[in-house]
C-alpha cells in the first residue's frame, strides 16, 4: 500500500506463498491489520469505524426489508406495515433500519467536523477528502430515497419538494424532474427507482469507502497535532505510530460499545422521536401536509436553501445581472447544494500554513463559531419560513459560506499559529509521559 | 367536567405556557406504558377496545390490526374464544366465497378490522403513531423527551377537549370547537387583522364522541370522560405500537449488553495501552 515504512508480509510457507502468488489477499489482510496509525489519535478519530459498522448494519438489515417489502404505490404502506406487525422481529428490524440513518449522519457529522478541525483535508489528503464528501452526498440521496419507500404522508409531499428544486434549474429544470420521477408528477414510477436506486447505492458507498481508506492508508493518518509521521526510516516511523491491530481496533470497538449503547436505547426505547409523525398517514395526494419537513440530518442544509428569499438584496442582484433566469428560488437551490461544495473545496480556500486547529488560536473560535452555526440551522430549518427564524436561517447560511469563502482563506494570512511539536512521538510523550526517561515504548508484537 | 372548562381558563393556561394559538393545547396524561420501562396495562387496553367497539368503530376503522391480534402477548391479551367470539361481531367481505363472486361472511381471528366506514373518518390504527407531531417547546422536542408527551396524549386531549365555543364565533358555525385539534375551520371572526388566531384549537367536524359514563366497564372502573378518553387513547397507542413490550425487552436486554461488553472492552483497551502510557498510571 506505500506510504509510511513499515514491514511488509513474508509468506512462509509453500501454501501462504503459493496463494500470496496468486492472490495478494493475505497481504492486503496484513497490511491492514498492521497499518502504522499515529499513536496519539483522540476519540474524535473513532468516527470511521462507526461509519463502517453503520454501513454494515445498514446493508444487512436493508436486505431483510426488502424480503417484506412492496415496493408499490398501494402496498408499500401496508407492506411495512406487515413488517411491524407480522414478520418475525421486524418491527426491531425495521426500526434499526430507520435509526441507523439517524446514527449514520450522527456519526458522518462528527467524522466531516473532525476532519475541519484538524485541518485532515489539508495536502496531502485533499482526495481522501473529496471522496468523503462524495460518500456524504450519496448518503444524502441513499437516505432521502430510503424516506420516500414506505410511502407515507412526508414521503410523497418530500418527494414533491425534493424533486421540485431540480425542476427550479433554468431551461432544462422540467425535463430533468421528469426523468427523476419517471413521470409529470409522484407516483408509481418515482417509487420504482427510487427504490431501485436505494438498493444500489450503498454498494456504491461501500465502494468508495473501500477508495477512502486506500487514499489514507498511502498518505497515512492525520493526527491532531498535524504533524506528518517521520517517513525517513522505518524505525522513526514505529516510533510515531503503533499497529492498527490490536491498539485502535479494541480502542475503537470500545467507542462503538458506548455509541452502540446508546443507538440500542433509542432504537428500544423512543424509535419514532426522530421521524416525522406525519409518515404514519399513508400516502395521500390530495392532502398536503400543513409543514414539510426533512429528516433532521437534512435540516442545516433546508434552511439554506429557504434562507435566500426573493426580497434578499443578494438574491435581487443576481436575479437582475443574470436577467431573471437565477431567481430566488434557483438561487435557493445554488445556495444548498453550493453549501456543500464550498466544503468540498476546502483544501484550497484554507491557507493556514499549520494543518490542526490546535495551534491556530483564531481559527479554535471560527471553527466554534461554526459548530453553533450548524447547529442552528438545523433547529431553525424545522421552523417555519417566518419572522424570526427566516432573519436567523439567513445569518446561519450566510455565516456558512463566509467561513469558507472568506475566513478560511484570510485566516491563513493574519493569523499566527503556535508551534506544534516537532514529532508525533514528541506529543504522544507530552501527554503521557516517556517511559523511564528512554523514547517510547516498543509495541508489543 | 372539562366540558365546563370555560374559556377564561383555557387563556389563563395558554398564557403560561406560552403557546402559539394556531396550535392545539395537548394535556400531558400519565399513562402507564410512558418510559423505558413503561408497559401497557392490560386491563386499560381492554377498556379501551371495549369504548372502541361501541363507540369509535361505528366511523372508524382500523384495518391494520387483525382480531388474532387481540390475543397478543403485550396486547389485551383476550384468551382465544372471546377473539374468535369477538371477531364474529364483524363482517368481512371474502371474495372466495360464492364460486368467486364474494360475499360477506362473519369475520374470524385471522381476518383484519374492517376500515372506516364514513369516508371522512380516518382509519384508528396507526392515529397515537401519526399524531404525535408537536414537538414542543420551540421545536426541539424536549416535552416529547422528558414528559414522554406523545400520540396518546392528543387523542385524550381531543377526547376531552370539546368546550363551549368563544363569543366571537358565530352559531352557525361548521363544526365543533375543540381547543386540542388544530387543523380543523377557523372562523374570521375569531382572527386578529394579521391572521393570528385569538384562541387555541379549531373547529372539528366529529361530535363529541365521548361525555362519560358512555360504556359500562365489568371491573366497575371509573367512566369519567377522562378515565374514558385515557383507556381509548392507551388502546389506540397499543394498535399502532403492538410490539411495544417486545421492544422495549429488547432495547433493555441490548442496553444491558453492550454496557457489559463496552465495560470489558474498556479493561482490555486499558491494560493493552497502559505499558504506552506510564503517566496515567
Amino acid at each position: 500500500m506505500g506510504g509510511i515504512p513499515h514491514d511488509h508480509y513474508e509468506p512462509k510457507s509453500t501454501f501462504t506463498k503459493g496463494v500470496e502468488a496468486r492472490l495478494p489477499i493475505i497481504g492486503l489482510l496484513y497490511a491492514t491489520l498492521t497499518a502504522p496509525t499515529p499513536k496519539n489519535l483522540n476519540w474524535m478519530w473513532i468516527w470511521g469505524i462507526v461509519l463502517t459498522f453503520t454501513l454494515v448494519l445498514q446493508i444487512a438489515t436493508g436486505v431483510v426489508l426488502v424480503m417484506h417489502y412492496t415496493p408499490h404505490v398501494d402496498m408499500a404502506f401496508k407492506s411495512v406495515e406487515h413488517i411491524m406487525r407480522d414478520v418475525n422481529g421486524g418491527h426491531m428490524i425495521r426500526y434499526f433500519h430507520m435509526n441507523g440513518a439517524s446514527l449514520f449522519f450522527v456519526a458522518v457529522y462528527a467524522h466531516i467536523f473532525r476532519g475541519l478541525y484538524y485541518g485532515s483535508y489539508k495536502a496531502p489528503r485533499e482526495i481522501t477528502w473529496i471522496i468523503g464528501m462524495l460518500i456524504y452526498v450519496m448518503m444524502m440521496g441513499a437516505g432521502f430515497m430510503g424516506y420516500v419507500l414506505p410511502w407515507g404522508q412526508m414521503s410523497f409531499h418530500g418527494t414533491a419538494v425534493i424533486t421540485g428544486l431540480f425542476g427550479a434549474i433554468p431551461f432544462v429544470g422540467e425535463s430533468l424532474q421528469t426523468l427523476l420521477l419517471g413521470a409529470g408528477a409522484v407516483g408509481q414510477p418515482a417509487l420504482n427507482r427510487f427504490f431501485s436506486l436505494h438498493y444500489l447505492l450503498p454498494f456504491i458507498i461501500a465502494g468508495l469507502v473501500i477508495v477512502h481508506i486506500w487514499a489514507f492508508h498511502t498518505t497515512g493518518n492525520n493526527n491532531p497535532t498535524g504533524v506528518e509521521v517521520r517517513r525517513t526510516s522505518k524505525e522513526d516511523a514505529a516510533k510515531d505510530t503503533l499497529p492498527f491491530w490490536p491498539y485502535f481496533v479494541i480502542k475503537d470497538l470500545f467507542a462503538l460499545g458506548i455509541i452502540l449503547a446508546v443507538f440500542m436505547a433509542v432504537v428500544g426505547f423512543m424509535p419514532n422521536y426522530l421521524g416525522h409523525p406525519d409518515n404514519y398517514i399513508p400516502a395521500n395526494p390530495l392532502a398536503t401536509p400543513a409543514h414539510i419537513v426533512p429528516e433532521w440530518y437534512f435540516l442545516p442544509f433546508y434552511a439554506i436553501l429557504r434562507a435566500f428569499t426573493a426580497d434578499v438584496w443578494i438574491v435581487q442582484i443576481v436575479n437582475f445581472i443574470s436577467f431573471g433566469i437565477i431567481d430566488a428560488k434557483f438561487f435557493g437551490v445554488l445556495a444548498m447544494f453550493g453549501a456543500i461544495f464550498v466544503m468540498a473545496l476546502a483544501p484550497w480556500l484554507d491557507t493556514s500554513s499549520v494543518r490542526s486547529g490546535r495551534y491556530r488560536p483564531m481559527f479554535k473560535w471560527w471553527f466554534a463559531l461554526l459548530v453553533v452555526d450548524f447547529i442552528v440551522l438545523m433547529w431553525v430549518g424545522a421552523r417555519p419560513a417566518e419572522y424570526p427564524y427566516d432573519l436567523i436561517s439567513l445569518i446561519g447560511a450566510t455565516y456558512w459560506f463566509a467561513y469558507f469563502l472568506v475566513i478560511l482563506p484570510i485566516l491563513g494570512v493574519i493569523e499566527k499559529p503556535l508551534t506544534p511539536p516537532a514529532t508525533i512521538e514528541d506529543d504522544f510523550n507530552a501527554h503521557y509521559g516517556p517511559k523511564d526517561g528512554s523514547t517510547a515504548a516498543t509495541p508489543a508484537e | 367536567m372539562f366540558r365546563k372548562l370555560t374559556l377564561a381558563t383555557v387563556l389563563a393556561v395558554s398564557a403560561s405556557t406560552a403557546f402559539a394559538a394556531s396550535e392545539g393545547i395537548v394535556e400531558d396524561f400519565d399513562f402507564s406504558f410512558e418510559g423505558p420501562f413503561g408497559s401497557f396495562d392490560q386491563n386499560q387496553l381492554q377498556r379501551g377496545l371495549k369504548i372502541y367497539t361501541e363507540i369509535c368503530s361505528a366511523c372508524h376503522g382500523m384495518e391494520l390490526v387483525a382480531f388474532r391480534n387481540l390475543h397478543d402477548e403485550g396486547g389485551p391479551a383476550l384468551p382465544e374464544d372471546q377473539v374468535r367470539a369477538y371477531a364474529t361481531n364483524f363482517e368481512v367481505f371474502d371474495q372466495a366465497l360464492l364460486d368467486g363472486e364474494g360475499d360477506f361472511r362473519p369475520a374470524t381471528p385471522a381476518d383484519k378490522f374492517p376500515g372506516s366506514s364514513l369516508s371522512t373518518a380516518p382509519d384508528l390504527s396507526l392515529m397515537a403513531k401519526a399524531r404525535a407531531g408537536f414537538h414542543g417547546p420551540y421545536g426541539t422536542g424536549l416535552n416529547q423527551l422528558f414528559k414522554g408527551m406523545g400520540g396518546p396524549e392528543y387523542i385524550a386531549s381531543l377526547m376531552t377537549g370539546y368546550i363551549d365555543p368563544p363569543e366571537c364565533a358565530p352559531e352557525d358555525f361548521d363544526g365543533y370547537y375543540n381547543i386540542a385539534f388544530a387543523a380543523g375551520g377557523y372562523p374570521e371572526e375569531c382572527k386578529y387583522e394579521d391572521g393570528e388566531h385569538k384562541y387555541p384549537g379549531s373547529w372539528i367536524s366529529m361530535s363529541p364522541p365521548l361525555y362519560g359514563d358512555d360504556v359500562e366497564f365489568d371491573d366497575g372502573h371509573s367512566t369519567e370522560l377522562r378515565n374514558e378518553s385515557e383507556d381509548v387513547a392507551a388502546f389506540l397507542m397499543w394498535t399502532a405500537e403492538p410490539k411495544m413490550m417486545a421492544r422495549k425487552q429488547a432495547g433493555l436486554t441490548g442496553v444491558l449488553f453492550l454496557i457489559v461488553l463496552t465495560g470489558l472492552l474498556y479493561l482490555t483497551n486499558k491494560r493493552l495501552w497502559a505499558p504506552l502510557k506510564p503517566k496515567d498510571h
